[in-house]
């Protein structure tokens, strides 16, 4: 049935969430502390568990399935709750943060992937091909 | 009649929330395929249209939670609440295939923590250089560079206000347009050729949407692969930034 897969995945939430207080209270930090991702471990966990156990057909995943498509449509909402008047004054700020990091991030892309390269020389079509890319990029 | 529409939508503020926000995904989309010919994602579209939203809810109410200030549009605090936000999060975990996962290996966990790390560091920075100096404020716009999902999880967990979570979602939002349209772009430079080197793009790039649209833009069949890292990109920066990456930025502002 369909909401025992929710119910999992609220189980998970819930549990996940309680660890993230747990380890606030541990730390002292005075708010959740990663609560959302370990319960992300949970529920690959349990999944795995279930599913080679055979306890989890199809229609308990739609449980699941539904709420991870829903996320989308609820970011929308959450973008539309927030307080954009007073970020809008930030504005550079965005614009040079997100800027630096893509361009930072597509660096390191093509640098490890050379790396990967020169390491599996097998794995690349052509070593030819490499060395094309590599004089037309620069 | 319009009187009874309105006591109607008034009453029912949940359901309201879930047709409107159906109605700005469905324009959204049809921006996408029509006006940028399948290149922006319609979801990067939807969220920059909530964010308008939000503006022209705050402009006209002065408040401080966009839409949903307006009575009509009350049923968005709750639809897109931090309840909601972290259950439907927490869901995305069930596409990730722990078999195909371990294929990542080690390479793909490097890549996750770099994405992760790099851009924490280009924002905490950006944000410092234009003189913010409290480590709340700084590890959430920091986190917003990772992701806008990861921003206001992460802000929302260290007590941030929600003008630094919108900032920090602006971040996230532009970071990922920036990814969809330039990874075509920089494809070849980046290598973008197999699956291997999908995954570490997917790891570093992070924003599935960004990641899987920009992949898309470049070569299809390497979809799968990107989008698999990046999947594990919003539950790391959960897990890191409200925490470790908190925790460095306040050690280091002392």
């Amino acid at each position: 049935m369909v909401i025992f897969g929710t119910a999992l995945l609220a189980a998970c939430y819930l549990t996940g969430i309680w660890a993230g207080e747990a380890i606030a209270a541990l730390i002292g930090v005075k708010a959740n502390v990663g609560g959302v991702g370990i319960a992300m471990i949970f529920l690959i966990a349990a999944q795995h568990f279930l599913k080679k156990k055979g306890l989890f057909p199809p229609e308990t995943e739609r449980g699941v399935t539904f709420w991870a498509m829903m996320y989308i449509p609820v970011v929308v909402a959450m973008a539309a709750t927030q307080n954009v008047l007073v970020a809008i004054r930030g504005g550079p700020i965005a614009l040079i943060s997100a800027a630096g990091s893509f361009l930072l991030c597509f660096a390191v892309v093509g640098a490890i992937n050379r790396l990967i390269q020169r390491a599996h020389p097998t794995k690349t079509e052509d070593e030819s091909a490499l060395g094309s890319d590599v004089l037309q990029t620069k | 009649m319009l009187q009874m529409l309105e006591k109607t939508i008034v009453d029912n503020p949940l359901v309201t929330a879930f047709a409107f926000i159906g109605i700005v995904i469905w324009i959204s989309n049809q921006a996408s395929r029509y006006l940028t010919r399948g290149r922006i994602a319609g979801s990067a579209i939807a969220v920059l249209a909530g964010l308008a939203l939000a503006y022209w809810g705050g402009a006209i109410t002065g408040k401080a939670k966009g839409l949903a200030d307006i009575a009509q549009f009350s049923g968005l605090a709750l639809m897109g609440g931090a309840m909601m936000r972290d259950f439907t999060i927490v869901a995305t975990a069930s596409e990730v295939h722990v078999d195909e996962a371990k294929k990542a290996g080690w390479l793909g966990v490097l890549a996750l923590l770099l994405g992760t790390l790099l851009p924490f560091i280009v924002g905490v920075s950006v944000a410092r250089a234009f003189g913010y100096t409290d480590p709340v404020t700084l590890t959430t716009i920091g986190a917003g560079a990772v992701t806008y999902i990861v921003g206001p999880i992460t802000g929302a967990a260290i007590g941030a206000t929600s003008d630094i979570i919108a900032l920090s979602i602006a971040t996230g939002v532009v970071k990922a347009i920036f990814v969809m349209i330039f990874t075509p772009v920089f494809a070849r430079f980046m290598l973008l050729k197999t699956p291997q080197s999908a995954m570490v793009f997917g790891g570093l790039a992070g924003t599935v949407s960004g990641v899987s649209a920009g992949l898309a833009a470049t070569d299809r069949k390497l979809v799968p692969y990107g989008a698999l890292v990046a999947t594990f990109h919003t539950g790391v920066g959960c897990l890191l930034g409200p925490s470790v990456l908190y925790l460095a930025v306040k050690a280091i502002s002392w």
